[in-house]
Formats: structure tokens, C-alpha cells, sequence
């Protein structure tokens, strides 16, 4: 798929923002560099992509999120880290640079009282701050703070070796790092105008997919668990540990990280890798079905998540979500069918899509992703190309500056990958956009009117990356 | 419901046995743990994890430690919700300075005696993230006295386990 790029004016900058507000384009991104902003956004009706820059004139530039709101977040992040400043802005508070009090938004009203919950929680989860305003049991406000995970990846990739962006790409987000790879790979492979080797992509497709597998196995036992259903969290993480000790098996680590690399992947299959494959999927779909069979059929379970935690198709559709937060709310978006890449232009598969937008709508989805995940496996197994696993990049070579952009589905939803490399075949300037920018924002949305007690079920059905967001 | 936990009945616990203890966990707690701390606490310990600033993938690995293959409470290992019951911090993550204070305040929170176990390569000296500005320089030690450094990244569960097996004797040998 190609992109569309452009250097455009101010005039054309804010007619883009219009556009966006109208709903005729989807935001992909916003991030910054010294003395220019970009934009990535995708037609609504033709998944078409493009990347706009603006020059930022005494680093200002018009803001995106004073008309468009998903993009709040983005700008005021590049404005802590490059000193952009957008014109308009409501919301002027840091977002990823902590220091002195963070003013939340306010909640007035008679009899409200504040929960402050965070940044150390207490279960075994990344760190982040909420601050919920209730009214008795009920939640009027919810309000994140984020940025406590922010560890300066995008300032760390500048300059570095492509190798060594490798590495961070891959640290992004952990349960990700099969995806954050294979984005800044396609990104750089854009770059350099060159195609990964044909064995790789497939390779690459089969790790994605336990990715996928592994994640959701594991999210639908612990949003189980947070309706104090054990059984099916003890179940689903046996599974969950079995996908991960198969990929061990097959690509020499449990969570596949550093396993894709630009140009290929950085090891094949070992001999016996499509019979224990083949096995994992037939041991899952052997399973898995009773699992189903009791998420859908213990009332206590049900109680809990039906009508929980409900996301509008309205809000899904404006903030672009990815994944299944946006397909639980009736939003038909899939990276890997459109744009689409390669293998999955020639495998058959499903996107499920629900309109009911509650916890019980996103575990479906997830139930449904797990039988498509396995489903892509099986297919793909016997009909991996032959060949080498990587080509070589020849990335010293590079003179000018190269541009490179990609759109790769993750287990939460689309990542976009932006590089730009310089001379030397070294990262200039590199952004990794988690589906979580989207999603957070969309949780306080979700949670408002349900009960405090709701709110772990309703966060692990979104589960969203800290780390990711926070870069 | 009951056909799933009818045949669960009849095919036995999925638990695996234990990993033996980390020898270079030992010989690294060896010289840290007093007698007098082994003999309050007996063979258990409540482990509080914090995360300041991983990528996530030591969470994984850690949540991955209560699955039934490993099982950690049977070796009376348990997690728990507040420093204030806690006697090991598990720290994953470079430390970043948005979470420096916290991790402190954490720290500060757990009573006497306590240990600190510092999960992963970025926990040890920043890992892939060392020399970013956004990150305290030298890992969790800059920030917290640490007791026992697991590697890996991220550690897998079994290397977890022996290094927190190795802590339970070191603490409970008397």
C-alpha cells in the first residue's frame, strides 16, 4: 500500500483538523520533531493513508485537538518533548513530563468524593494514576494520569543504529513486542524501498498471530477473574503458558521479542516447529470451547459484564479505536485487511464486529479473535515459501534522508510506525504509536455511571498499555 | 460448568515441580541476610511488585508465576496489595523519574526487616533504556538498596521462581 506525503501549509494543516472533525478522516497519529509537527490520518470510507508535516513557524503550529480531541493527548506529549506549541489548545497541562502538581480536571456537585488510585496499584500492573470522582457508589468522573512508565524511547532512537532501534521498538510494550517489531521493520523496509525476505513475512505472521493467541488467552481468564471467576483464569492461563512455551520452542523466546528484525526475522523454525504448531492448535481448540461454553453460560459471570462499562459506536468511531475496543462498538477496522500487508492478503479470515460496546462485547470479540488466530496458524502452516529468512538492508549505503511508514495490527489494535533514516543508515527520528492513545481516553468515557467496583473489569477489557502509550 | 470441572477432576494437577534455587541468587543473598530477620520470618514471604517504568514484559512473566504449571504459593510466596504487608519488593522496570518518588515512597512504606528484588536487565542498570534522560542513571539501586538482581529479559518464570526460591532459603535458613 502506498502513502500519500506531503509538506503542507497552515491553511491546508487546519483544513485536514476540519476534516477530521467532520469524520471524513481518521487520526492515526500526531507526533513531533524540532521545528515540525506530522499527522498521519486514513479516508474513513477508503482506508486510504497519508502523512502531512508543517513547518512550525517559532514553534507554533494550529491545533488538531482543539477541534478533534483524540488529539489532545498527542500534542500535549510532542509539546513536552519538542517544544511545540499548539495554538488553541484547551489543555494546556504536561502530559508525559511530570513536575509539581498536576491540576485534575474538576467535578463539582453535592455529596461527590475523590478515590485517588495509583501510580503503584495493587495488583501486578504497570503504573499509572486514576482519579475517580464518585457519588456513593457511582462513578461521575474518571480522569488518568499518565506518563509515569515514560522512559524516552523516541529521544533514545534518534541517532541510534538500526540494530539498536531494533531493540527499543521491541520494548515499547512488552505484550506487543511481536508487533512494535514488525511495524518499525515494515517502516524501515518502506524506508528503503526493499521487501523482507518471503519465508519472513510468513514467519513474522505466524508470531503475530501467537501474539494475538497468547494476549487474548490470557485477558479473557483475567477479566474473568476480576468477576472473582477463578476457574476460567487458572484455564485460560494454562493455555496462555502453553502458547508461550511454544513459541519458546519454535523461536528460541517466550515472548518472541527481538524475534522480528528489519530484512526478516532472526531465526527460522527448528525442524520439528510445525508439528509443535500444529499441536498447540489443536490442544487450544480442543480446550478452549468448554471455556466458552462457561464464560457464556455462568449467570454471575454474565451479570457482570453485560451492560458494564458500555463504549458508544459514536465516541469508537471518532477516536479511531483500534482493535477490539473499536470492533466491540461496531467499528469494521482491521490493519490487517485495509490497508492490509502481506501474508494476510492471501489467507482467509474474519473480522469479528459487534455493536454492543459493553465488557461482555469486547470478550467476545477476543473469544472470536482466538478461533480466527488459530484458524490463520492451521492455514498458514502448510504453505510457508521456502528460502532464506532475511535479506540484507545495505543500510550504510543510504544517502539522503528516507521516509518510512507502516500500519501493522497489534493484538490491542493498529500500531503505526513512522522512521525517517539519515545518511549513515542511522534512525533520524522515529514514532511508535500505540492503539492506546485512542483507548484511554475512551476507558473514562466507558466507566462514567457504572459503580467503582466495575472499574478493574472495565480496565482489563480495554487493558491498555501504559508502557506503550507513555513511550 | 461441571464438565469442565469434572474433567479437571479426573486428570490430576497440571503443577510441575519446583526449580532448584538459583546458586548465583544464593551467593549474591549470602552476605545480606542477617540471622536474626530469618528467624522472624520463617519460610514465607509477601512480595509487593512495583513497576517503575517496565515495558510491561516483566509483568507478564510475573503474572505468569501464579499460573497453574508454577504455582508460587506453594512455596509461601504470595503477592500482595500494599507495601504495608509486604517484606520483598519485586521491582521491575529502569526506574524513570516520573517514577522515582513513588518507588522511594514505596520503599519507605514497607516495614523492617524487608528485601528488595530487582527483576530484569533494565531494573540492573537501565538496560536497553540506560543513558536516557527520562531514567535514573544505574538502575533500581540508584534509588533503593537492592538485595538480588534476577536477569533476563524479560526473566522467564522458571528463572523468577529459582531466584525467589533462593531468596526464601537465604531468608529462612537459620
Amino acid at each position: 500500500m502506498n502513502w500519500s506525503r506531503s509538506i503542507v501549509d497552515r491553511e491546508a494543516w487546519q483544513a485536514a483538523a476540519a476534516r477530521l472533525h467532520a469524520g471524513e478522516l481518521c487520526l492515526l497519529g500526531l507526533w513531533g520533531e524540532p521545528g515540525f509537527v506530522h499527522m498521519a490520518v486514513m479516508q474513513s470510507a477508503s482506508n486510504e493513508c497519508s502523512v502531512l508535516s508543517l513547518a512550525c513557524e517559532g514553534n507554533r503550529y494550529p491545533s488538531v485537538g482543539r477541534l478533534h480531541p483524540p488529539a489532545l493527548r498527542l500534542e500535549r506529549a510532542a509539546r513536552d518533548l519538542y517544544g511545540l506549541e499548539p495554538e488553541g489548545l484547551a489543555d494546556t497541562r504536561p502530559w508525559l513530563r511530570h513536575s509539581g502538581v498536576y491540576p485534575f480536571l474538576p467535578a463539582e456537585g453535592e455529596s461527590l468524593h475523590q478515590i485517588p488510585v495509583g501510580p503503584v496499584h495493587a495488583g501486578i500492573i504497570e503504573p499509572g494514576h486514576f482519579r475517580f470522582t464518585a457519588s456513593g457508589e457511582t462513578v461521575v468522573r474518571l480522569e488518568a494520569r499518565l506518563g509515569y512508565a515514560h522512559k524516552g524511547v523516541e529521544a533514545l532512537m534518534a541517532g541510534a543504529s538500526l540494530e539498536r532501534a531494533a531493540q527499543l521498538a521491541a520494548r515499547v510494550s512488552g505484550d506487543s513486542t511481536v508487533a512494535f517489531s514488525l511495524a518499525y521493520a515494515r517502516a524501515v523496509e518502506a524506508a528503503l524501498a526493499l521487501e523482507a525476505a518471503p519465508r519472513a513475512v510468513w514467519l513474522r505472521a505466524l508470531m503475530a498471530e501467537l501474539e494475538r493467541l497468547a494476549n487474548h488467552l490470557g485477558d479473557i481468564g483475567a477479566v474473568c477473574n476480576d468477576a472473582a471467576l477463578s476457574i476460567m483464569h487458572a484455564q485460560c492461563g494454562q493455555l496462555r503458558e502453553q502458547v508461550l512455551r511454544a513459541a519458546q520452542a519454535c523461536f528460541g523466546h517466550r515472548l518472541m521479542m527481538d524475534c522480528v528484525i528489519p530484512g526478516g526475522v532472526l531465526r527460522d523454525l527448528p525442524a520439528d516447529g510445525e508439528r509443535l504448531l500444529s499441536a498447540l492448535v489443536a490442544l487450544v481448540r480442543k480446550e478452549f470451547p468448554d471455556l466458552v461454553e462457561v464464560y457464556d453460560n455462568t449467570a454471575s459471570l454474565k451479570d457482570r459484564t453485560v451492560d458494564t462499562g458500555i463504549l458508544s459506536p459514536a465516541l469508537a468511531r471518532q477516536f479511531a479505536a483500534g482493535g477490539y475496543v473499536g470492533r466491540a462498538s461496531g467499528r469494521n477496522f482491521d490493519a490487517r485487511r485495509a490497508p492490509g500487508y502481506a501474508p494476510y492478503d492471501r489467507l482467509p479470515f474474519e473480522v469479528p464486529v459487534v455493536q454492543a460496546g459493553d465488557v461482555n462485547a469486547r470478550v467476545w470479540i477476543r473469544i472470536r479473535e482466538v478461533e480466527q488466530s488459530l484458524a490463520l496458524i492451521q492455514a498458514m502452516l502448510p504453505q510457508l515459501p521456502a528460502g532464506p529468512i532475511h535479506v540484507a538492508l545495505a543500510a550504510q549505503s543510504v544517502t539522503g534522508a528516507r521516509e518510512g511508514v507502516a500500519l501493522v495490527e497489534g493484538f490491542r489494535g493498529d500500531i503505526l510506525a513512522w522512521v525517517r533514516i539519515g545518511a549513515g543508515g542511522r534512525v533520524e527520528r522515529c514514532h511508535l504509536r500505540d492503539p492506546s492513545w485512542f483507548q484511554w481516553p475512551l476507558l473514562e468515557a466507558a466507566i462514567e455511571g457504572n459503580i467503582v467496583a466495575d472499574f478493574p473489569l472495565c480496565n482489563k477489557s480495554f487493558n491498555c498499555s501504559y508502557s506503550g502509550h507513555d513511550l | 460448568m461441571r464438565r469442565l470441572l469434572f474433567k479437571n477432576f479426573v486428570r490430576g494437577p497440571l503443577t510441575e515441580a519446583a526449580p532448584a534455587p538459583d546458586d548465583a541468587a544464593i551467593a549474591e543473598l549470602a552476605s545480606r541476610v542477617n540471622q536474626a530477620a530469618r528467624r522472624r520470618l520463617g519460610r514465607t514471604l509477601a512480595i509487593r511488585e512495583v513497576d517503575a517504568g517496565s515495558c510491561n514484559g516483566c509483568e507478564l512473566e510475573i503474572h505468569a508465576l501464579g499460573n497453574v504449571l508454577y504455582d508460587l504459593e506453594r512455596f509461601g510466596l504470595r503477592f500482595v496489595a500494599s507495601p504495608r504487608h509486604a517484606d520483598v519488593l519485586l521491582v521491575t522496570g529502569p526506574v524513570t523519574h516520573n517514577m522515582r518518588e513513588a518507588l522511594e515512597r514505596t520503599y519507605q512504606a514497607t516495614p523492617d526487616p524487608k528485601w528488595v528484588v530487582a527483576v530484569g536487565a533494565c531494573a540492573r542498570d537501565g538496560g536497553v533504556f540506560a543513558g536516557s534522560a527520562a531514567c535514573v542513571v544505574g538502575g533500581v539501586s540508584a534509588v533503593v538498596p537492592v538485595d538480588l538482581h534476577i536477569p533476563g529479559c524479560p526473566p522467564s518464570p522458571l528463572e523468577l521462581l529459582k531466584g525467589l526460591l533462593a531468596l526464601l532459603e537465604g531468608v529462612s535458613v537459620t
